[in-house]
């Protein structure tokens, strides 16, 4: 590891200009990937601005009826929170489907969205790899790629967000609220990740410098109907193979609200949008439903060893529509 | 181009089972290669030093950890706990749970084991009715500590141990869903579910 300066700033404008938007310089929050980048060297950086003396370590009410999750807030904090557990069930699921207690107690909130891929290729920093370092190509595209893309991949780079919470974020319609040197700005959370393109080495849309303050869940998704289901090697502490977040309101046998994401399938929480426009107003029934999600996955791309994603994606996603549905009937 | 790095060390105070420590630290110290090199407390081991195994488990302000993950500079002001400090006076109700039901082969892991548990009781003390302590339960709490032994029944047989003593003592008390399934959060859509059927343990690596 290379030395490194470290400031544990209190205020946000000082925590700003400690980065100062410099290559060199990091936010730290509770450090799980972080530090663990830094031992592997695939990180080294001249300076942590550590950010858990910052305020941002409470979940609020807001005052149109959402909450406000301070991105300090730490994973196990948030997923027993009355307020998470009770109006966005689909969040805590998500959150205790990853990591284990001992990660959850020190992750916070906006270093899980900022966690990096768990590609093997772009941990070894003797291999390839172009979100790494751009331009010396994909080993995983040929190599090891078992557990990688089969949606919005590209030739550069074939890797998958390896974040559970940031699954549920996309179906609850939340929002990512950024602080940088021009100001605050939200961005919508099934937007804040980026697919790989060109760029594999941008994973999402934040700037040099900005902070990722606060989560913001909105009122129109509390108290639905929702849930998490997750797929993986062993039956805990693991990252997903294939998972799914859904959300499902029904009205007089009709669908008046739908989300449904899928992680573990992309380089970002895959919205699924062919999906829920075929399920809006409809009557949820099993035909509907399998023929909603398989139009969504119709547009996978499996590489040689992961095809077993796109079937295991799909009975992911008809289990959990047809449990909210049979639940809505109930 | 480059930042000016002013300082790479620091002056970093901690309490460490009960004792204060202060020193400078160069910023790179981890917590636990502080508490292993520099205090001479071994018994936090590090197996994969990756975050991945847990046998550098400890207790920071009363919540489990991996201190392998931690910079010391960033703990500074924090309230350690190790395994030596777990049963200062002799083997407390959960180390001689594990004596008991024999829930170690190599012992390498134990130390993780013996801090995680009582992280998740205390979890469970803090959180009545969302504690999940079946059987099932503990499996899941404990799933951040690998066994290359496979000494995982009896691990849990270990805690289930505590959790019944703790019940009996309190009847109707603070510690619940121990031989009934609480309504978790964390109910079955939570767990996830191998692929192959089966939970594959013991194997580092996701």
């Amino acid at each position: 590891m290379k030395p490194f300066a470290y400031l544990r700033p209190t205020g946000l404008p000082e925590a700003v200009a400690a980065h100062g938007g410099r290559p060199g310089s990091r936010y730290l929050g509770g450090g799980t990937n972080l530090v663990d980048l830094m031992k592997l060297g695939v990180e080294a950086p001249d300076t942590l601005v550590d950010l858990t003396g910052l305020p941002l370590a409470s979940v609020e009410e807001t005052s149109d009826g959402g909450l406000r999750i301070g991105s300090g807030v730490r994973n196990a904090t948030l997923a027993s929170h009355p307020l998470v557990r009770t109006r966005y069930p689909v969040l805590a699921q998500a959150v205790l489907a990853g990591a284990s207690a001992q990660l959850r107690n020190v992750a916070t909130t906006g270093g899980n969205l900022l966690q990096r891929t768990r590609c093997p290729y772009f941990q070894d920093v003797a291999k390839p790899c172009n979100k790494r370092e751009p331009g010396s190509g994909c080993g995983a595209r040929d190599g090891s790629h078992r557990d990688h893309a089969v949606l919005g991949h590209s030739p550069q780079c074939i890797a998958t967000h390896p974040s559970d919470l940031a699954v549920a974020l996309a179906v609850l319609d939340a929002s990512v609220e950024l602080h940088g040197p021009d100001g605050t700005r939200s961005v919508p959370a099934a937007a804040f990740h980026r697919l790989p393109g060109e760029h594999p080495e941008r994973d999402t849309v934040v700037e040099p410098g900005e902070i990722v303050t606060a989560v913001l869940l909105p009122p129109e998704t509390a108290g639905l109907p929702c849930r998490y289901r997750k797929a993986r090697d062993r039956a805990s502490y693991a990252f997903a193979l294939a998972s799914v977040a859904a959300l499902l309101d029904i009205a007089d046998g009709r669908v008046r609200r739908v989300a449904l994401a899928f992680g573990g399938l992309a380089h970002r929480p895959w919205r699924a949008s062919a999906a829920e426009e075929l399920l809006r107003g409809a009557d949820p029934t099993e035909t509907a439903v399998r023929q909603a999600v398989e139009a969504e996955l119709a547009g996978a791309q499996p590489l040689r060893d992961n095809a077993y994603k796109v079937p295991l994606a799909r009975n992911l996603a008809c289990d959990v529509l047809l449990a909210l549905a049979r639940a809505a009937r109930s | 181009m480059a930042h000016p790095i002013e300082r790479t060390r620091s002056r970093v105070r901690l309490q460490v089972n009960g004792e204060r420590y202060e020193g400078e630290l160069d910023h790179r110290v981890t917590l636990l290669d502080l508490l292993r090199e520099h205090l001479g407390l071994t018994g936090a081991k590090k197996g994969c030093d990756h975050g991945q195994c847990g046998a550098c488990t400890v207790l920071v302000d009363g919540r489990r950890a991996n201190s392998c993950l931690l910079l010391a500079v960033a703990q500074d002001g924090a309230d350690v706990t190790t395994v030596e400090g777990l049963g200062p006076a002799g083997p407390n109700p959960l180390q001689e749970a594990f004596l008991e039901r024999d829930a170690f082969q190599c012992g390498y892991c134990t130390p993780g084991q013996l801090c995680s548990a009582t992280g998740l009781l205390a979890e469970a003390a803090a959180a009545p009715g969302s504690a999940d302590l079946s059987r099932a339960g503990i499996a899941e709490g404990m799933s951040g500590n690998l066994c290359r032994c496979g000494a995982y029944p009896r691990i849990v047989d270990a805690v289930r141990d505590v959790v019944a003593a703790r019940e009996n003592a309190a009847p109707g008390g603070a510690v619940r869903g121990g031989a009934v399934r609480g309504e978790a959060v964390h109910g079955e859509a939570v767990h996830g579910e191998a692929v192959h059927g089966e939970a594959v343990r013991g194997e580092v690596g996701a």
